[in-house]
């Protein structure tokens, strides 16, 4: 394990923030989880047929939650992913700033290493501002979380402020027990539309 | 009638609400009726393979979408391709052809010519027009696939169809 010293440092720790996002979202809240530690920390958090988690597809978390927040502009749509999968596809973030969703929420779990890999370090551990690059992109509200008092300020926000906003939360690497969400893609996405758009839809 | 016209309406008659695109001159046309129509959201993608994925979240949200690209975007597609198979979402997408007739630049030539192979390799099903009277039908086709089959189909639309593309040469 080749943990930097920055990142154990963080106070935030990953399954408390998505315990704490999914409280303040509630039941209603359209759940997009990248491959990999997101998926397990928003299944701990308490699994259900509105989040959609992702087990493969590296990059396409962003562009999946795009899409949904586009079909449903009434609801508010959350992508949760990591910072290796949102490195695979930053050029989505651009993609997001154009098209303006004013209900979708992209949360990106920075721990600085590729979790599910063996705790390499990413390009954010040295280099690479995520958030510096969605404000680049032209993304209307991106910000880094560091601490409690950080992310509890940015919590309302998911409801209350038009997107597409990037909160880019600093947390702590360590390795965690899985939490597995079922991995069956063509129930998920059922399970899913099923509670979306109603027994009808699924003929 | 032009051959774009008639994607166009096939994609008006299967209730197209999302058309995600690299720009491509063969689908310059097509791409310009899409942004001009208030009921079809236009994304420009950065990479095709984020097409495919927007493709899924709008099938999740109840939209149906089609990826509009060229023969080049369809080897940035393919891990995405596995999302979709996993997942059973429907495909549909219009793939205009390079390197396969009178193409100028050599540098389209390899992935233009496994286009087919590259579709085939990752399950989605091609269909190929390469007469312009076959367009209609054809799109008719690949989007019932897509959406009433539950199927990853493309049209291949054959360079012959296209403007000659020369470079000022």
């Amino acid at each position: 394990m080749n943990l930097s010293s920055r990142a154990r440092t963080y106070v935030l720790r990953r399954r408390e923030v998505a315990k704490r996002i999914s409280e303040v979202g509630g039941n209603q809240l359209l759940v997009v989880t990248g491959l990999g530690s997101t998926n397990w920390d928003f299944t701990a958090a308490g699994d259900r047929d509105l989040i959609f988690p992702m087990w493969g597809a590296m990059g396409g978390a962003v562009p999946v939650g795009l899409g949904l927040a586009l079909a449903q502009p009434k609801n508010r749509v959350l992508v949760a992913t990591g910072d290796g999968e949102m490195l695979m596809g930053l050029g989505s973030l651009a993609t997001v700033a154009v098209q303006e969703p004013a209900n979708l929420t992209i949360v990106v779990f920075d721990n600085e290493h590729y979790g599910e890999t063996g705790m390499q370090i990413s390009a954010t551990a040295d280099k690479a501002d995520i958030a510096a690059i969605g404000t680049g992109c032209g993304i209307r509200s991106a910000v880094t979380i560091n601490n409690d008092r950080e992310l509890e300020q940015a919590l309302p926000e998911l409801f209350e402020s038009p997107g597409p906003s990037l909160w880019v939360i600093k947390v702590c690497a360590e390795s965690l027990d899985f939490v597995l969400p079922p991995k069956d893609g063509a129930f998920l996405k059922d399970r899913f539309r099923r509670a979306l758009l109603g027994e009808g839809r699924m003929l | 009638m032009d051959w774009w016209r008639k994607i166009y309406a096939a994609l008006k008659n299967a209730d197209v609400r999302q058309v995600v695109y690299v720009p491509d001159a063969g689908h310059a046309e097509l791409i310009d009726a899409c942004i001009e129509d208030n009921e079809i959201i236009s994304i420009a993608l950065t990479t095709e393979e984020e097409g495919v994925a927007v493709l899924a979240g709008a099938w999740l949200g109840g939209q149906r979408g089609a990826l509009l690209m060229q023969s080049s975007g369809v080897g940035n597609c393919i891990n995405m391709f596995g999302l979709m198979q996993t997942c059973r979402f429907p495909l549909a997408t219009f793939v205009t052809m390079r390197g396969q007739w009178q193409e100028f630049n050599p540098w389209q030539m390899p992935m233009g010519q496994g286009t087919d192979r590259a579709l085939s390799a990752m399950n989605v099903n091609v269909e190929t027009a390469d007469n312009a009277k076959d367009v209609g039908k054809k799109s008719e086709a690949v989007l019932h696939s897509a959406f009433i089959g539950n199927q990853m189909t493309a049209l291949l639309l054959h360079q012959s169809l296209m403007p000659k593309k020369s470079f000022g040469k």
